[in-house]
């Protein structure tokens, strides 16, 4: 069992994603990155779930594709809610508040 | 391997696990009333509007009857699906505690949520659902039902925050918490993957069992992703600065309910995991821990201290409360902790701390929003003069006031005393340092409190305007719950009740 590449991968993943949370100015690719790093986690768990010959891993990705799918679905309808009022998504321009 | 596995699961006969109605009744109870109001909502429309915030008010009363009827019962522990579902004394006061501040939440939200010409009825099924996240979170004991009820708080919250649609400070309030949001869960289920990778399994207990004392680098990896997801769900320093900005930005009754219920729930859950999962690993939770506490009740008082706009400031406290209430939990392994219920000295004070919290920090946002009905402004210089024309909000805004600050016989000192005891039990010196950092931070926070204080007693009216304030009777229905909580707790009625 080659447990070690499957972490390797999701780290790299979970570090990519980070990386474009943190950097990202764009909206959209923001939640594209939060993406990468549910991603990275379904991987590990899938992966350890295999290694352990335990179902609940997989069942575990299962939930979380279900509830980002629905963090999306929400995530996106406050993009598009701060496009139509700004026209722009650029999130670094949301600076109202401060302080 | 997989195919192995599936096999497995294929051979074994698939017996339904015993559901024990009772215990789960508070749940089906709210599930089904918010579904109930949903449907009202979708056939009478705009008609229904008028009696649909006293109707979801309702539901929360009576999802609270079960949860009393299961605290009187003898069962005291009562566990389902193997383990992974509990009710105990501790999940029963938590139910408790988020059932009445959902109805205090609709309650403040009556006359408020319809203004400026907002279609509101959603916004009470939303505040149905979140809340039912929460009873699920008090009672869950593995990992995939803490994450589902995490997000089943987080995702309605993330609409609500923005549900002024044309307000652009709604709109970047429901941005910022709803990436940081998600962002965190991110963090905290990359910790709970590699946890569930360390012990092969995800109900807590179990994980107890699997982890033995000595600390492997992946676990202690996992440990730390884990508290960091749940730093930004409790607002903790470095990861609040979502906090002030969405609590400003959010409409004032829906900030109330991230200051309390949905900052408790987290709380809750990281209480869950720590004391359940993680009994013996004291070595990598308690420095780590230790740290958060610590900055987070020294930036948040310091941040607090130049804040104008007063909800700001009551995110900034909030946040250093969440220190406070971080403290018992830098020396756990006090206790003795290798239980399905939850209990002892740490997991008491930090339950105690939470109601009188709740209690004193709704009535505080009660009345914020009485006074923006008037000022429409929630800077802190508009609330000069206030005793003159609003001698009723006053007294109770000092109440409230005198509660955060942690002078006795009002409100929430009662609760800090039991933390300060708490981390002093430790005996040990990380213990009474951080006992010491309390301290000081108190005296802190006591500046900024008795700042708004003065403005309201001694300071002339802001504006020359001393129109009376008008407070409809929901609201004051609001104030009058939250002051009485606010008194009875600060004379010790909650000591009972929390000592789990």
């Amino acid at each position: 069992m080659f447990l070690n590449q499957f972490l390797f991968f999701a780290a790299i993943l979970f570090s990519i994603g980070v990386y474009g949370v943190l950097t990202r100015k764009n909206g959209v690719l923001v939640l594209l990155s939060i993406e990468l790093i549910l991603n990275a986690v379904n991987i590990n768990l899938i992966a350890f779930g295999a290694y352990h010959q335990d179902l609940s891993g997989q069942v575990f990705a299962l939930f979380i594709i279900a509830v980002a799918a629905a963090e999306v679905g929400v995530g996106l309808a406050i993009v598009l809610l701060i496009y139509r009022n700004r026209r722009s998504i650029d999130v670094s321009e949301a600076d109202l508040l401060k302080g | 391997m997989i195919d192995a596995s599936l096999a497995l699961v294929a051979e074994s006969e698939f017996v339904r696990p015993a559901i024990d109605w009772h215990a789960a009744a508070p749940e089906l109870i709210l599930l089904a009333w918010g579904a109930l109001v949903t449907v009202i909502d979708l056939i009478w429309l705009e008609r229904s509007r008028r009696f649909m915030p006293s109707l979801a008010g309702l539901g929360f009363l009576a999802a609270l009857v079960p949860v009393v009827t299961l605290w009187a019962s003898d069962d005291s522990v009562r566990t389902m699906f193997d383990g992974a579902y509990v009710v105990d004394k501790y999940s029963l006061v938590l139910k408790a505690l988020f059932l009445v501040t959902g109805y205090i939440i609709v309650l403040i939200s009556t006359n408020y949520m319809a203004d400026g010409d907002y279609y509101d009825s959603e916004y009470y099924q939303l505040i149905a659902a979140s809340v039912l996240g929460m009873l699920v979170m008090t009672s869950a004991r593995d990992l995939i039902s803490i994450f589902v009820a995490i997000e089943l708080v987080s995702i309605p919250a993330y609409l609500m925050a923005a549900w002024r649609k044309r307000d652009l400070k709604s709109n970047e309030a429901g941005l910022k918490y709803m990436l940081m949001g998600v962002f965190a869960s991110g963090i905290l289920l990359y910790g709970m993957s590699l946890l569930y990778g360390v012990t092969g399994e995800t109900k807590l207990t179990g994980i107890a069992e699997q982890l033995n004392s000595d600390g492997r680098p992946l676990l202690s990896l996992a440990v730390i992703f884990t508290v960091i997801g749940f730093g930004f769900k409790v607002s903790a320093v470095p990861f609040h600065t979502w906090a002030p900005d969405t609590y400003e930005g959010a409409p004032t009754p829906l900030t109330a309910f991230l200051a309390v219920a949905s900052k408790a729930a987290g709380f809750v859950a990281l209480l869950s995991v720590v004391l359940v999962a993680l009994p013996k690993q004291s070595d990598v939770v308690e420095p780590l821990l230790w740290i958060l506490a610590a900055v987070t009740m020294t930036v948040g008082n310091l941040l607090a201290m130049r804040q104008t706009n007063i909800v700001r400031m009551l995110a900034y406290s909030g946040v250093a409360q969440a220190g406070y209430m971080l403290a018992p939990l830098a020396v756990y392994s006090i206790g003795e902790l290798n239980s399905v219920a939850i209990g002892g000295s740490v997991a008491s004070s930090i339950v105690s701390y939470l109601l009188i919290y709740a209690a004193t920090n709704l009535g505080a946002f009660a009345v914020v929003i009485a006074v923006a009905r008037k000022t429409r402004s929630g800077e802190i210089v508009s609330y000069g003069g206030l005793f003159k024309y609003a001698p009723g909000l006053t007294v109770l805004m000092t109440i409230f006031l005198i509660s955060f600050a942690g002078v006795p016989p009002v409100g929430a000192w009662l609760g800090k005393l039991q933390l300060f005891l708490t981390v002093l039990e430790s005996q040990t010196v990380a213990g009474v340092v951080l006992a010491v950092i309390m301290a000081i931070n108190s005296v802190l926070a006591a500046y900024y409190y008795f700042f708004i204080a003065k403005q309201m007693w001694f300071m002339p009216v802001a504006n020359q305007d001393s129109a009376p304030v008008v407070i409809p009777a929901p609201l004051k229905l609001a104030l009058l719950l939250t002051v009485a909580l606010t008194l009875a707790g600060g004379l010790g009625a909650f000591t009972g009740i929390a000592n789990l």
